[in-house]
């Protein structure tokens, strides 16, 4: 029977491990034909921003994995509308096609899942 | 003194303590730091009170990386690492604010 | 450190023998990489190397086979997207051996 997992990602990309290490094991956890959703809030909705070019600071552009994740059957990218206009950002600035909701409704939807996995 | 930034202002507070203990000199914005000198980043009133302060840089390849290149407030000057080199060398210090 | 030779060339890979360096390859250490897997190198087999090849550069992974066999269906049609047809390519697992021909790293969540 497959469970609710969902992976909550609160920080900058590059500037620390836990994004490429967050998703690293969304693609492992993928293997287990589980229902795997993504969630953005604070700093991590960065990770979603568009156009990222790390070659600068020699480390792998991981902006690219996040859109082939439809392929490993995850498709659910939630993003908190708070930490998202705090930030500037727009959906539109975003690679993948995401949800947007309040705080309140994000705090739902973690409250239905199994189990999560913070980063 | 330089006074060398690295965390997003979302994750510390490093910026109001540079505005309130920074005595002059310059900064600069690396790392998770850049996103305060973004356009609509609700931090980015604080990079514009510092720049009132000192001149502020940010390293663009930090900038790039994160695909925020495009998005740099004004008032603020975009450097490489050539340039990061510089002002290492320009200060007579450097506070990293870690 | 483990090595390969190929023409004249000394090539780094890893312990399991996948390339660590992406930049190393070419169609001769490919070659050279399909011999070691004991696999004989046809025009299919050059297609699903291709695939895998032109997946990574668009999205940084290196799919495991439920991904692989679904993404080449996409592409190239249910005949050739599926596990017998991949697996009697690649008999040793087409996403492991694929994957080490086209020189990427072993897929993430391939045990």
């Amino acid at each position: 029977m497959a469970k609710k997992f969902m992976f909550v990602n609160r920080k900058a990309p590059y500037g620390s491990i836990y994004a490429l290490e967050a998703l690293e094991v969304v693609l492992i956890t993928a293997a287990f034909e589980q229902e795997v959703s993504l969630a953005f809030l604070d700093d991590g909705v960065y990770q979603l921003k568009k156009g990222m070019m790390p070659k600068g600071i020699e480390m792998k552009n991981f902006g690219p994995s996040y859109r082939a994740l439809p392929d490993y059957d995850i498709d659910k990218f939630y993003v908190e509308r708070e930490s998202m206009e705090a930030r500037g950002l727009t959906p539109e600035d975003l690679l993948v096609e995401v949800e947007v909701l309040s705080a309140q409704e994000l705090g739902q939807l973690m409250e239905a899942q199994d189990v999560i996995l913070s980063f | 003194m330089l006074h060398i930034i690295n965390k997003s202002p979302f994750d510390r507070p490093t910026l109001d303590t540079v505005l309130r203990v920074a005595q002059g000199g310059a900064a600069l914005l690396i790392e998770d730091a850049v996103v305060a000198a973004t356009r609509g980043c609700i931090a980015a009133n604080k990079v514009v009170e510092l720049a009132k302060k000192m001149p502020v840089y940010v390293l663009g390849p930090d900038l790039e990386a994160r695909g925020l290149a495009d998005r740099v407030i004004e008032g603020v000057q975009v450097v490489g690492y050539d340039g990061f080199v510089n002002l290492v060398a320009e200060h007579r210090n450097c506070q990293s604010w870690l | 450190m483990a090595t390969i030779e190929v023409a004249g060339k000394t090539i780094e890979v890893d312990e399991e023998g996948y390339l660590t360096n992406l930049s190393d390859w070419d169609e001769e250490v490919a070659a050279e990489l399909a011999k070691k897997e004991g696999i004989d190198m046809t025009e299919n087999h050059w297609e699903v190397v291709n695939f895998l090849r032109e997946y990574y550069e668009e999205y940084q992974v290196a799919p495991p086979i439920r991904v692989l066999t679904k993404a080449i269906a996409k592409k190239l049609g249910p005949e050739k997207g599926n596990s017998d047809y991949l697996y009697e390519l690649f008999p040793y697992g087409p996403a492991k051996q694929a994957c080490k021909i086209a020189g990427l790293p072993k897929p993430t969540g391939c045990v």
